[in-house]
């Protein structure tokens, strides 16, 4: 194995983990910003995690997927074979076994089709990995939201409504080794990486940060802080005044507000912000994690009023984290 | 501000130095002004700023249009001015209505009361109260008085009437004009030498701490360009910095340094980048013309390279092979070829730092040749050895 994982604090089913990599060695809870195509933030040292993000999914076999390239529109094959050979010259710390992903919100056959073929590319794919001591290959478990052939955590992420998905992440962290790390793949929102944490997921990656901020919003401890409303055009104060980014220490909301939808300095600006705020979120889970107060501190921030959502009520009651004093009900 | 000259070439070019107050270095000149859209370069995030050679890149100009619908002037002096606003508070801004860019003189629409421009937001009619309005809240540390430029081809009476006007809103500006703050009379008259010569020599008398030399880049040929630019430069006294607008090309900087200018703008980077092209002519001044070089049939020749093109798909060579710009540091041709080809904003920002210094190291070459007294010798070879290889072009074809 390529990497070591060692858990440092827990509260009930959370954990609070040291990650070491090839490349880099992080703490978990952890936030990867996702870079399509190949493009990480320059100034920051990533270890890299490598996917492949089937864009249009043409014919599965079992050979592999036929998909459209989206280069030049011809079919391709990528076999599992091919997917870890690729990954393997890449050189990312982390790859993923190619997977037979289906929409959680179907039903049928196909979702057992989908497990099981999985489960054998899987294998193929440990065959076919030629750099276990420097590349560590992780396991994508499909199968739906059906609670009988759930094992793992992708799949997710896709449109089903929250309380479905929190009750797949829980039920795969209970019956997933305690000693690996747990990746949900495409999650997400603050909120949702705070009940994975919760429900015992450790890492996670998603597009949301950097595609919000293109769209002129902020991540902010409240929630979201549009920067194109007209509110904001000679608003003096920083995005958060809470938050130590080179966004939030140079900026006001008056001047990137003159900026975003516009200039692509704009979008620069808001990604550093958002991702910066992602990565300060996984350490504070961790930290407090570690010192026993986890969760709390962060609801109360969202939800000043109370109004916790009730899926993750439902959420915390079975990760048996104690949040009365954040809901007004 | 402060300027001296310091050394002359045979002819009219001089090297000198400015100082600003916000910046901790002098800034030898000739030099580059970095365009900016509303005070920040156009993809170079402000982190990736300070990987620019200092202090020739900290010198960077704005147009005080880019915020005719951003934060009010008030908010502006709120915050402190233009360097608080954008966090960069060891850097010179030079303050220009024209960018030649993105706030281009449109002089049909400009009349007795205002300067038009074409913007991103539209036309606006800038009259010279808004505009030291928006000056004063902004503090840059220098600035050029509103002018009415008018393109080449403008009838006489029209051009006159720029001269007139422009003078007027020049004593218009400085009479408002705030304390701090270094003020370049600007300079008009089109592609008449005499009215060159008539605006020269009203702003010359001026109470101004530098001069502004408008008007150009708006239609005149190369050919003409030369005798314009001294009409102007022979007529303002020598000790005060000459900033121009509008002279982008290396072989057009070449003719202002000839003139006697000191400060220059160019659109080059920002066309050359979106175009994603990469600057690769030799800045080894004793470098041999070669005529040898293989031209590649994709739209390089020596001065630049297209990376959008197949051949540089596995080029996994820097840009520039001794280039010390972040870009070159870290990244290859192939990588930004496939940036172009998935049209990922990425490739911009590592285009524009090379570029930018890229461009730098031009005028380096060209302070260097002034103060080794051969200027001349410089801009002859380097305008003839382009010419030589689109010659060598057109032969090989």
């Amino acid at each position: 194995m390529a990497l070591r994982f060692e858990v440092l604090g827990r509260f009930n089913r959370a954990r609070a983990a040291q990650l070491t990599l090839p490349h880099f060695a992080c703490q978990t809870p952890l936030f990867m910003p996702v870079g399509t195509q190949g493009i990480f933030y320059t100034q920051w040292h990533f270890a890299y995690i490598f996917q492949v993000s089937l864009l249009h999914l043409a014919d599965i076999t079992e050979k592999g997927v036929t998909f459209q390239s989206p280069v030049d529109g011809k079919p391709m094959l990528l076999t599992p074979e091919e997917s870890i050979q690729i990954q393997n010259r890449i050189g990312a710390d982390i790859i993923m076994a190619l997977d037979d992903v289906v929409r959680t919100t179907i039903t049928g056959p196909r979702i057992e089709e989908a497990m099981y073929r999985t489960l054998r590319w899987v294998d193929r794919c440990i065959a076919a990995h030629k750099r276990p001591h420097e590349q560590n290959l992780f396991g994508i478990v499909q199968g739906g939201l059906d609670p009988v052939l759930r094992y793992a955590i992708g799949g997710l992420a896709g449109g089903e409504d929250k309380d479905s998905f929190w009750r797949v992440v829980a039920q795969c962290t209970a019956a997933l080794p305690e000693d690996k790390p747990r990746y949900v793949m495409g999650v997400g929102y603050p909120l949702d990486i705070v009940v994975c944490s919760a429900l015992g997921a450790d890492m996670y990656d998603c597009v949301y940060p950097t595609r919000t901020a293109r769209f002129g919003t902020a991540l902010v401890p409240e929630g979201v802080l549009k920067l194109k409303h007209n509110a904001m055009v000679n608003d003096t104060r920083p995005i958060d005044p809470t938050c130590a980014c080179m966004v939030c220490k140079n900026y006001t909301r008056a001047y990137i507000h003159c900026l975003v939808t516009k200039d692509a300095m704009g979008s620069q600006l808001l990604s550093y912000h958002n991702l910066y705020y992602m990565l300060q979120l996984s350490r504070n889970l961790h930290s407090s994690i570690v010192e026993g107060r986890f969760v709390c501190d962060f609801l109360q921030k969202m939800f000043p009023k109370g109004d916790v959502p009730e899926w993750v009520c439902n959420a915390m009651d079975v990760a048996g984290i104690d949040i009365s004093s954040c809901c007004s009900s | 501000m402060k300027f001296a000259v310091k050394a002359l070439s045979s002819g009219k070019a001089r090297a000198g130095v400015v100082h600003l107050g916000s910046c901790p270095s002098s800034i030898e000149t000739p030099c580059l002004l970095l365009s900016t859209r509303k005070g920040l370069p156009i993809f170079i995030s402000p982190d990736l700023l300070s990987s620019l050679p200092s202090p020739d890149s900290n010198l960077l100009q704005f147009s005080p249009l880019h915020f005719s619908e951003g934060p009010s002037p008030k908010t502006i002096s709120s915050i402190g001015g233009l360097h608080q606003m954008v966090g960069l508070h060891e850097y010179g801004f030079a303050a220009v209505a024209r960018d030649s860019i993105q706030c281009l003189p449109e002089c049909g629409s400009t009349n007795k009361t205002g300067a038009s421009f074409e913007t991103p937001c539209g036309r606006r009619l800038i009259k010279p109260v808004e505009y030291m309005e928006m000056i004063t809240s902004m503090k840059p540390n220098l600035w050029a008085t509103l002018a009415d430029e008018v393109p080449a081809w403008a009838n006489n009476k029209r051009n006159k009437t720029s001269v007139d006007r422009t003078v007027k809103w020049l004593d218009e500006c400085i009479a408002r004009s705030p304390a701090g703050g270094a003020v370049f009379g600007s300079i008009v008259g089109g592609s008449n030498i005499e009215e060159r010569k008539r605006c020269a020599q009203e702003v010359a008398v001026r109470n101004v701490s530098g001069y502004w030399i408008g008007g150009f880049g708006l239609g005149e040929s190369m050919e003409e360009r030369p005798s314009l630019l001294n009409a102007v430069t022979d007529n303002l006294p020598k000790d005060w910095p000459r900033m121009i607008c509008g002279l982008g090309l290396p072989e057009e900087v070449l003719q202002g340094v000839a003139a006697g200018v000191d400060l220059f703008d160019s659109a080059y980077i920002y066309h050359l980048t979106i175009g994603g092209f990469a600057l690769t002519f030799p800045l080894d001044r004793t470098e041999k013309i070669d005529y040898n070089y293989q031209l590649s049939d994709q739209g390089s020749d020596r001065t630049k390279i297209n990376l959008r093109a197949t051949v540089y798909r596995k080029d996994a060579t820097p840009i520039v092979e001794d280039c010390c710009c972040y870009t070159c540091q870290n990244h290859t041709k192939a990588y930004i070829n496939h940036l172009l080809n998935v049209h990922e904003m990425l490739a911009q920002i590592l285009l524009e730092i090379h570029n930018t210094h890229h461009y730098l190291g031009f005028f380096r070459s060209i302070r260097e040749a002034i103060k080794e007294g051969c200027f001349e010798q410089f801009q002859k070879k380097f305008v003839q050895s382009r010419r030589e290889h689109l010659a060598a072009d057109v032969v090989s074809v």
